[in-house]
């Protein structure tokens, strides 16, 4: 039997709760599917205070803000559905959800949704040095989930790699929840992240070592690391010979980046491009957030890896688009309403970082209006998310 | 110290939730209900979960948000269960897996 949906969103973090809580807000029927134990995604993870203006939740903390969502997603009847993963997209709309049912028993459903929105967010990017299969080599994400959601320390010595923002935030949470964090390692001459993030882990006396490497996770008798080999690098990310040394710990925690998660947008054969500004290969989209194909959208890290502010901006976008498309907003509404969101998008994608990703967007935008569709033509007023043009 | 977060300056990390007890390859181990499996391994310092099938080289967390299956362990008979988003309940019956069946009897 397939069960009947205006809009099924896959992906219960801050896209897909957004996407939901806009597309219920106009009335159509959202069922949200997410494979975790709780909706929120990635925003119970994160216990630092947002950045930003007031309308992007900034001095609020992620948990706050998910607690928030979720609240609001229950409150307009957003049917969720938790330790459910969406398997498979069939043509037509079709979702495929297998769903763990009280006694852990599985069953799998099948869901046409009117439209479909997938906000399957991102993975963290691993670092294949040798021995980084080994128990005790993680995410720095995964590190971060185990002490800010389970409250359980993943080690109690920790090297980092990787000094962007997730390296320096992550390595200052594990500090908090009372690990030691004996090392940042950076392969680049200087430091990722912001200053200010990196200040607070010199403060606490952890050494960031740029030009650095882990070349080896060192393991144990029963294989779980016992230490990370480290080298100076050269100016091509080579490791030199000879200025390898041990540091002793039991956990290595890698923050390298993250990628878009894309399966179901690829089991559909979305029109894809790879596009690095925005974490790898990530489908085309129109100002709806619309893929090429009809009736399906993206929103948040799935479309492009950014923060959890345009995530939920992005979410917002396809759940205007999705229920106008199925009649519950008239044009002139949604156009409005549209046109907010994605200035309020462009007004996050600013600093050194934000510019590229507001040309990279700029020019997926034009990509798929030259070589999927012309967009739907209200949104063309005030030539909104085309920038200046 | 035990692995767990028992104070935070900014979480309230005081657990209400009953304390269970799971069966770990035969060996009882405590979990605080409904918390992931494989939080409680790790509280009680257990970091293998299963084994690769051709190599047999040791795997654990990895991800910890249902994506990579490193953490995959025999739960209750069945194999292949993401212990990171699979609550603890009591009585509930976890082995490490070896391939794709309990390390004990993998053939």
């Amino acid at each position: 039997m397939i069960l009947e949906k205006d809009v099924v969103v896959i992906g219960a973090g801050p896209a897909g709760l957004a996407a939901s809580i806009e597309a219920a807000k106009a009335g159509a029927g959202v069922l949200l599917v997410d494979l975790n134990l709780k909706a929120g995604g990635q925003l119970f993870k994160q216990i630092h205070k947002f950045f930003g203006s007031r309308a992007h939740y900034s001095g609020t903390r992620g948990y706050d803000i998910g607690r928030k969502l979720v609240r609001e997603a229950e409150s307009l009847k957003v049917d969720v559905w938790l330790q459910s993963t969406a398997v498979g997209v069939f043509p037509g709309n079709k979702v495929g959800i297998e769903r763990i049912l009280d006694g852990g028993v599985k069953k799998l459903y099948t869901v046409h949704g009117k439209a479909v929105i997938i906000a399957t967010g991102a993975s963290e990017n691993a670092v294949c040095f040798k021995g980084w299969t080994r128990p005790g080599v993680m995410g720095a994400g995964a590190a971060q989930t185990m002490v800010n959601v389970n409250h359980v320390r993943p080690g109690k010595k920790i090297v980092m790699l990787g000094s962007g923002n997730v390296g320096l935030i992550v390595s200052y949470q594990l500090m908090q929840a009372g690990c030691d964090v004996l090392a940042l390692v950076e392969a680049a001459p200087k430091i990722g992240g912001y200053a200010v993030h990196a200040a607070k882990i010199s403060r606490a006396g952890v050494p960031i070592i740029t030009s650095h490497t882990i070349v080896e996770a060192l393991g144990d008798e029963k294989g779980t690391v016992r230490g990370a080999v480290i080298a100076k690098v050269d100016s091509h990310f080579q490791p030199i010979s000879g200025t390898e040394r041990t540091i002793e710990c039991d956990t290595i925690a890698i923050a390298a980046g993250l990628r878009p998660v894309v399966d179901l947008t690829r089991l559909m054969n979305c029109a894809s491009v790879f596009e690095p500004v925005f974490g790898g290969f990530i489908p085309l989209h129109n100002t709806d957030m619309e893929t090429s194909v009809k009736g399906i959208y993206v929103a948040g890290d799935s479309t492009g890896v950014e923060e959890a502010s345009v995530a939920m901006e992005e979410g917002r976008i396809a759940g205007t688009a999705a229920a106008q498309s199925l009649g519950y907003l008239s044009a002139a509404e949604a156009g409005k309403t549209k046109k907010l969101l994605w200035e309020r998008v462009n007004s996050l994608r600013s600093g050194p970082f934000g510019e590229r990703r507001l040309t990279a967007e700029k020019n997926l935008l034009e990509h798929f209006r030259e070589e999927i569709r012309e967009p739907q033509p209200e949104i063309m007023i005030g030539g909104l998310a085309h920038g200046a043009d | 110290m035990g692995m767990r977060v028992d104070h935070h300056v900014v979480l309230d990390v005081r657990d209400k939730r009953k304390t269970v007890t799971i069966l770990v390859d035969g060996k009882p181990v405590e979990a605080r209900e409904g918390e992931p499996l494989l939080s409680a391994l790790l509280a009680a310092g257990i970091k293998i979960n299963r084994y690769t099938r051709r190599f047999h080289e040791p795997r654990g967390l990895f991800c910890a948000i249902g994506q990579c299956t490193d953490c995959a362990m025999v739960v209750n008979g069945q194999p292949n269960v993401r212990t990171c988003i699979v609550p603890a309940q009591d009585g509930m019956v976890v082995e490490t897996q070896d391939g794709l069946t309990r390390k004990e009897t993998n053939l």
